[in-house]
């Protein structure tokens, strides 16, 4: 493990007009981390994601990706370079069927050209296949296999959700980023969650930033969190030091701790 | 991949099937069976399923609702008669080159404006074919209002070689990695930027292959009707061509060709009421949109009808999605 | 420069029918989000019905104006209840092709019914004089153009807001679920947006009538698309930004004119709307807004 870390976020912040929704965020990932962020309602979570995945363009600081710096690329751009995520309100191809949900994701990596693609060139069967096969085994791991043909929207909720995922890492990304994965989930539904983030964290070495609600997600499984609150930072820690954070307990004091 | 194979089969089947059947047409326009009336249905049915299927790419697949596409079809038709008329060029170098000069007008059109989304690419769109339109009228080397007098040169064995490769151009365009990356598009944009596509990109290249097709439509209609005036290319020629593709089914192709032949034969009755068409037109549209707004074929393809068995889908309905 | 200044005459005269027209466009996409098609062919519904009125019925302009106001109003909500109140939850592309039939349907009945005949507006309705100004003659069609369309911007800035149901139309246009969860009736505010548009889109079809007396069942089509880009200019659902695109367009048209191209005249206003699409798509007094991620 090299020293640079895989993400550093210097200062960084975004303002619509005068508001300042996101300002002077400070944040390194290292390689392999699986890091929370949390914050109340509001707190801006989700603008920082978007930030990092280009969907905003930062107006104040700098997002490094592994010494690369991100400011101004296009989101697919960002996608390619490492970094990928899923949505807290759902958005998958829903007309599509689950295997092409992945297989989109996974075209980036793809190699034959547009005038292969029509001429039926060798290169198009070739890379077609591996395509199919990749998404395939992205599904196997995520126990989507069986409902490949499925369209997307006829999945129920919790498959939906674990779609998203497999979705975002056939991206290949090196950072994945995950906007409240367990929303709307039950109890099990978390718990299976949970284990599949471990699980495919050790196997595709991946760095993980995950938005949660659910404290008792983010406290088990982050190594690190991050609080958040009204656009700035306010702590981070290990989960012990968090719970312990008299200003954290102050931003979410009034708010439900579920 | 079985699945896949097996589709492929049944689409290059009926590819097949489609030459024969035009052989066998070419012999009885040969035979004198089938009288000039016929003879111009087909050739019309031919060029409306090239304009469909080339506008299904757009909406259907790449969910860009586009309503200018007159236009595209205007710049072929007057870039091939330049060709033939006043270059002397042979009929296939000018189908080539209307495609061509419509793909660009395409690329000109697309690049700034497919930025915007829904209603307002509409617009633009449309603008774009009123433009296109009146730039003809005021050029006078193509004869401004009056139009230009083409030559008849549209054959059967051209119309059809067009329409085939129309068809398997698109089709083998959206079933692979980049048809599936314009669906991406149609279905969450959003989504689709923040899985690697480069959205712009792959609109503005359905935009251009859509256009290099209406292009080719264009040429092919020029040599059929002996004069094309700017009058011929406005915006209800591009709702002409937009009904097709509703009715056949936002996203399904085949669907597009059904319509395609369908409502040519039906105009094709209604030619001496054009006001009674226009009127069943769109009250086929409100009435459409109101009952059925997936078209016919909704976005299946018709091989899926040949397939027993695949259809037993679960209706696994769940409606908790709405969560923020 | 006296040229000059009846061009602008013309151009404000002309501007002032698009903004009368873009008005209804802006205020129905402004509450329901619809680009509404048939608009435009409700400007022509309404120039006939003026026709209809002043020679049949052997009326004046003023009574005429406002009958056709008042059916155009009707009309107006009769479209939006059959065809597109039902789609309200459809797709944007679904409604968007219900308005492209509808307004083929509008011009093409209207043919079937009448004929494609054009018909000529008897243009001693009014005996206005025309008067001198810095040595330009304005006819006094202009002027009653210009106070028609004044008066009835006044009236409807009034109606938006200071009645009860201008606020009701401004809350939907907001926010729709919260305006229905404080109780205002969202269905009525709706129609009422379309009666208030289409009765706008009618005066400007008599007053069009009146300034160029020829009408014909296609003759909404190009003001119509005109108008939209009006509204586009100004910044689509904003009312003031209505009214001064298309007063804009209509100046930008009669100086184009003016200097030799008559014939691209038609052009050059898709070509403002391609332009104003590309550099600053929220229109000129429009703010930006992003879909939220």
């Amino acid at each position: 493990m090299t020293n640079t870390p895989l993400l550093k976020v210097d200062h960084a912040g975004i303002r619509f007009g005068g508001l300042k929704a996101v300002s002077d965020v400070n944040m390194e990932l290292k390689e392999g981390e699986l890091v929370g962020l949390i914050g109340p309602n509001g707190a801006g979570k989700t603008t920082f994601f978007n930030l990092l995945t280009g969907v905003y363009v930062p107006t104040e600081g700098s997002i490094q990706l592994d010494g690369k710096k991100l400011n101004g690329f296009a989101p697919y751009k960002i996608t390619k370079m490492g970094i990928s995520r899923t949505f807290q309100n759902i958005r998958l191809f829903s007309d599509l069927s689950v295997l092409d949900n992945v297989k989109i994701a996974y075209h980036s990596l793809a190699k034959h050209s547009i005038l292969s693609s029509i001429l039926r060139l060798p290169p198009h069967f070739s890379g077609e296949k591996e395509m199919e096969e990749k998404a395939i085994e992205f599904l196997k791991i995520f126990k989507l296999e069986g409902v490949m043909d499925e369209q997307a929207k006829n999945l129920p909720y919790g498959q939906q959700r674990r779609l998203e995922i497999a979705r975002a890492l056939a991206a290949n990304p090196r950072l994945l980023l995950l906007d409240e994965p367990a929303a709307g989930m039950n109890p099990q539904e978390t718990e299976e969650l949970m284990n599949l983030i471990a699980l495919i964290r050790e196997k595709f070495k991946l760095t993980i930033l995950l938005i949660e609600h659910d404290m008792n997600l983010v406290m088990g499984v982050c190594e690190r969190i991050y609080v958040l609150d009204h656009g700035q930072l306010i702590a981070d820690g290990t989960p012990e030091q968090i719970r312990n954070n008299p200003k954290v307990i102050e931003a979410y004091l009034g708010e439900e701790v579920s | 991949m079985a699945k896949t194979l097996k589709n492929a089969k049944g689409f290059w089947g009926t590819i097949v099937i489609v030459i024969v059947l035009s052989v066998v047409i070419q012999f009885l326009i040969n035979g004198g069976t089938l009288n000039s009336f016929y003879v111009n249905t087909l050739f019309s049915i031919g060029i409306n399923i090239i304009l469909a299927v080339s506008l299904h790419l757009i909406i259907g697949i790449t969910g860009q609702f586009s309503i200018g596409h007159a236009g595209f079809l205007a710049v072929g038709a007057y870039v091939s008669a330049i060709f033939t008329m006043k270059l002397a060029m042979p009929f296939p170098v000018a189908i080539v080159a209307a495609g061509l000069a419509a793909a660009v007008a395409g690329l000109i059109i697309g690049i700034p404006t497919l930025r915007l989304r829904g209603d307002y690419l509409a617009i633009a769109t449309l603008g774009f074919g009123e433009i296109v339109r009146i730039a003809f009228l005021n050029i006078d080397y193509v004869g401004g209002a009056s139009g230009m007098t083409v030559s008849h040169l549209i054959t059967w064995p051209i119309l059809v070689a067009c329409v085939i490769i129309t068809i398997v151009v698109i089709v083998n365009f959206t079933n692979s990695t980049h048809g599936r990356a314009c669906l991406a598009i149609r279905e969450n944009e959003i989504a689709a930027d923040a899985m690697g596509i480069n959205t712009t990109f792959y609109k503005v290249m359905a935009f251009a292959i859509g256009a290099f097709f209406a292009g080719v439509a264009g040429a092919l209609h020029a040599h059929n009707f002996y004069i094309i005036q700017p009058v011929n290319f406005g915006f209800l020629k591009s709702f002409d061509i937009l009904i097709l593709v509703v009715l056949g089914g936002l996203g399904s192709m085949s669907g597009s060709v059904i319509a395609a032949i369908l409502l040519t034969i039906i105009s094709t009755f209604l030619s001496s009421y054009p006001e009674v068409r226009m009127v069943i037109y769109s009250l086929v549209l409100i009435v459409m949109m109101l009952f059925r707004p997936q078209g016919l074929m909704g976005t299946k393809e018709i091989t899926a009808f040949f397939k027993a068995g695949r259809t037993a889908k679960g209706g696994m309905q769940d409606d908790k999605h709405t969560v923020a | 420069m006296e040229q000059f200044i009846q061009q602008l005459v013309n151009g404000i005269s002309l501007g002032s029918i698009y903004a009368l027209i873009a008005l209804g466009y802006t205020m129905v996409y402004g509450i329901v989000k619809l680009i509404n098609f048939a608009h435009g062919d409700v400007f022509m519904v309404g120039a006939f019905i003026g026709f209809y009125s002043i020679t049949f019925l052997h009326l004046g302009f003023f009574p005429a104006l406002l009958i056709s106001m008042a059916a155009c109003a009707l009309f107006g909500v009769l479209i939006e209840r059959i065809a597109y109140k039902p789609l309200r939850n459809a797709t944007r592309i679904a409604a968007l092709i219900t308005a492209i039939g509808v307004s083929l349907f509008i011009e093409y009945g209207t043919i079937y019914i009448r004929g494609a005949q054009p018909e000529a507006y008897p243009n001693n309705v009014v005996p206005l004089k025309s008067i001198e100004l810095f040595g330009v003659k304005i006819s006094g069609q202009s002027i009653l153009i210009l106070a028609v369309s004044i008066f009835l911007m006044i009236v409807l800035q009034f109606v938006v807001h200071k009645t009860k149901i201008g606020k009701a139309m401004r809350a939907v246009s907001h926010d729709q679920d919260a305006a229905k969860l404080m109780g205002i009736n969202v269905n009525n505010t709706i129609s009422a947006t379309f009666a208030i548009g289409s009765a706008l889109a009618g005066a400007a079809g008599v007053i069009f009538g009146m300034y160029y007396t020829k009408i014909e069942p296609l003759m909404g089509i190009i003001p119509g698309l005109k108008a939209f880009v009006a509204a586009v200019l100004g910044g689509i659902g904003i009312i003031p930004g209505a009214m001064v695109g298309g007063l804009l367009l209509g100046v930008i048209e009669a100086l184009v004119s003016a200097l030799g191209g008559s014939l691209w005249r038609d052009a050059v206003a898709f070509i403002v709307l391609i332009l104003i699409l590309i550099f600053r798509p929220a229109g000129l007094f429009g703010k930006n807004v992003r879909e939220k991620v």
